[in-house]
């Protein structure tokens, strides 16, 4: 853009550019991270002349393991559901972005729809909607689908199924953003690709696995990310409330939240990690080709 | 499958085995009956299970309290009873709330929109030494759990006085720290890189300045981009609920904050035990809800397009 031997401006004027998120980063993310981390090692009182802190070594998070009745079985219900969740929004946010990519009629009417909860989901509005029923659809509990699923399935298995069952609504309505990017993704693809297979005798089902689902890869990438991000932070979010809740509590306090948090933290980390690893990015493919 | 190669050998006539076989499953030239029937019914009822709950909060909210003890009246009131929303209303304080809320969007909205132009534009347009460090961490700032950074943020916040007003929002959306703001450097990056470089270049030759290239070339061209991400900006922000009840305390208040306080809100205006009709029943919790969402929802219903059409016209899915 510029002519050669102005890097020294281009460099000044990029930084110049760049510089309100750099000195937010510093301010508001990268030492308020030191300082939480420093925080979940001590023991924190508030008293009306400051904030004192005494060393506490990993008590803070010894207890968030051994004594804390409900940290760890909310850490275990989000990892659950987060396993569950995340496979069946992706499914399902394909289904619904291949659908809809058909040329069709009230095409714009259902991308609408399925794109409305992203506008209207709030952590109240979700919790009323639950406490009311109307997170679940009715025509499951009115066959008795949960009673058979108790009968028939070893317990184990029998609490993740109706889990999903009785979330169905829920799950669905944080897809609208998946599908979108998925919509995307499915309009940019190359027709020729579809002729040559088609020539070649491939099947439809053939087609989605070998070509379809290949150059989808990194938007499923970027689906699994974004889902794990939002229900990791999703205000009604057990772990979140429980660090809110943690934070003024007496006997809990400022350090005892940090160390929740940043347990929760590096739980997100670890997950995007295996979702990397699950999905893959797609580089050995393109590699060998 | 044996239809299609039936009638890729020759026009199949709509009559015989064949030509039946291929009105009802298509052939190379059209789709079939039974596939368009299929898909639009499989659509049909996912969106119906969509709207499901947003039916059953718009019929609750409207039945009295007879209508919502009689099991025989599911999804048609047997009268029309606004009653629920004149006790919801006044529950909530309605009114003042929702231009307190309005606010409490509109302005980080804004913030948070203008300091992502000016960075996204920054890290698509100059190369500059660590720019990729620095975009890496844009990126994995998305990652972050708020809560890790909450404490700090919130002591950092009381001793500048920013806590309990909305100040505490538009400060860190100013410096590209607001919700998800790593989601609009990125919006505003792609954008960038989507626009053709020579009216800036021609520009640069008549000795522009970057700021000046900025606001009067790059500006005027990205009207999508800035609807966009304010769009959006006050969408999340309008329903984050978690932040503005640590950073707004009791002083300002928003509808979803208010929702989420309704039954002891409802149980300070009414008390309790008097008169069964005072209770609070479930009428009055969905008019509740319905008013949260009926803001953001207008919005949706008039802007839809751009909130739809948004992903794709900036450009986040990448090229």
């Amino acid at each position: 853009m510029r002519p050669l031997g102005n890097e020294k401006r281009q460099a000044l004027h990029g930084y110049a550019f760049v510089a309100p998120w750099i000195a937010g980063f510093l301010a508001l993310k990268a030492w308020p991270l030191a300082y939480s981390l420093w925080l979940s090692f001590r023991a924190v009182r508030v008293t009306p002349r400051g904030i004192r802190t005494t060393l506490a070594g990993l008590a803070n998070y010894t207890a968030a393991f051994l004594q804390d009745t409900q940290f760890t079985g909310n850490v275990v219900t989000f990892l659950r559901n987060l396993v569950l969740s995340v496979p069946v929004i992706l499914v399902f946010s394909l289904i619904i972005a291949m659908l809809i990519n058909w040329p069709m009629r009230l095409k714009t009417l259902f991308r609408t729809i399925f794109f409305l909860p992203v506008i209207i989901t709030s952590g109240p509005v979700i919790s009323e909607l639950v406490s009311q029923g109307a997170a679940t659809v009715p025509t499951i509990e009115r066959y008795g689908i949960y009673q058979a699923i108790e009968a028939n399935l070893p317990p184990a298995l029998a609490a993740p199924v109706t889990y999903l069952f009785s979330q169905i609504i829920l799950i669905l309505w944080f897809s609208g953003v998946q599908i979108l990017l998925f919509l995307a993704g499915l309009q940019k693809m190359d027709k020729s690709m579809y002729e040559a297979a088609r020539i070649d005798g491939a099947t439809a089902w053939e087609m989605f696995w070998k070509v379809t689902l290949p150059e989808l890869r990194p938007i499923v990438l970027v689906n699994a990310v974004y889902t794990i991000v939002t229900l990791a932070t999703f205000s009604g979010n057990e772990v979140m409330v429980q660090v809110q809740d943690a934070a003024f509590r007496p006997g809990q306090g400022f350090g005892y939240a940090s160390a929740l948090a940043w347990v929760h933290f590096v739980l997100v980390v670890l997950c995007l990690g295996v979702a990397v690893l699950v999905v893959g990015t797609g580089d050995r493919r393109s590699r060998r080709a | 499958m044996r239809s299609r190669r039936a009638a890729a050998r020759g026009r199949t006539a709509w009559f015989g085995a064949a030509g039946l076989r291929a009105l009802a499953f298509g052939d190379l030239r059209r789709r079939g009956v039974v596939p368009v029937v299929a898909v639009y019914a499989l659509l049909a009822a996912i969106g119906y299970v969509y709207l499901y709950p947003l039916l059953f909060m718009a019929v609750n909210s409207l039945k009295s309290l007879d209508d919502l003890l009689n099991s025989s009246v599911k999804w048609i009131p047997t009268a029309w009873y606004p009653d629920n929303y004149q006790r919801a209303a006044k529950v909530m304080g309605f009114w003042p709330v929702l231009g307190q809320g309005l606010v409490a969007a509109a302005l980080p909205a804004l913030a948070g929109t203008v300091a992502a132009s000016v960075v996204g534009y920054g890290f698509a347009r100059f190369r500059f030494p660590l720019r990729g460090l620095w975009f890496a961490l844009v990126l994995a700032t998305f990652v972050l759990p708020p809560q890790v950074t909450m404490i700090p943020e919130f002591l950092m916040y009381r001793r500048l006085g920013l806590i309990g007003s909305v100040a505490s929002f538009i400060v860190p959306a100013l410096l590209g720290q607001g919700l998800r703001a790593a989601v609009f450097i990125l919006i505003f990056h792609q954008f960038t890189r989507m626009l053709p470089k020579s009216m800036e270049e021609a520009a640069v030759v008549d000795g522009a300045g970057p700021l000046k290239i900025f606001l009067e070339i790059f500006v005027p061209l990205s009207g999508p981009a800035f609807l966009v991400s304010f769009l959006f900006g006050f969408v999340w922000y309008w329903n984050e609920t978690y932040l503005a009840s640590l950073y707004f305390q009791d002083t300002w208040k928003t509808l979803p904050l208010q929702l989420s306080r309704f039954v002891a809100s409802y149980e300070r205006m009414y008390p309790q035990g008097q008169n069964v009709r005072d209770r609070l029943n479930e009428g009055i919790k969905m008019a509740g809800t319905v008013l949260t969402i009926l803001p953001v929802l207008v919005i949706y219903i008039v802007l839809q397009r751009w909130f739809v059409e948004g992903v794709d016209r900036t450009g986040i899915t990448g090229e």
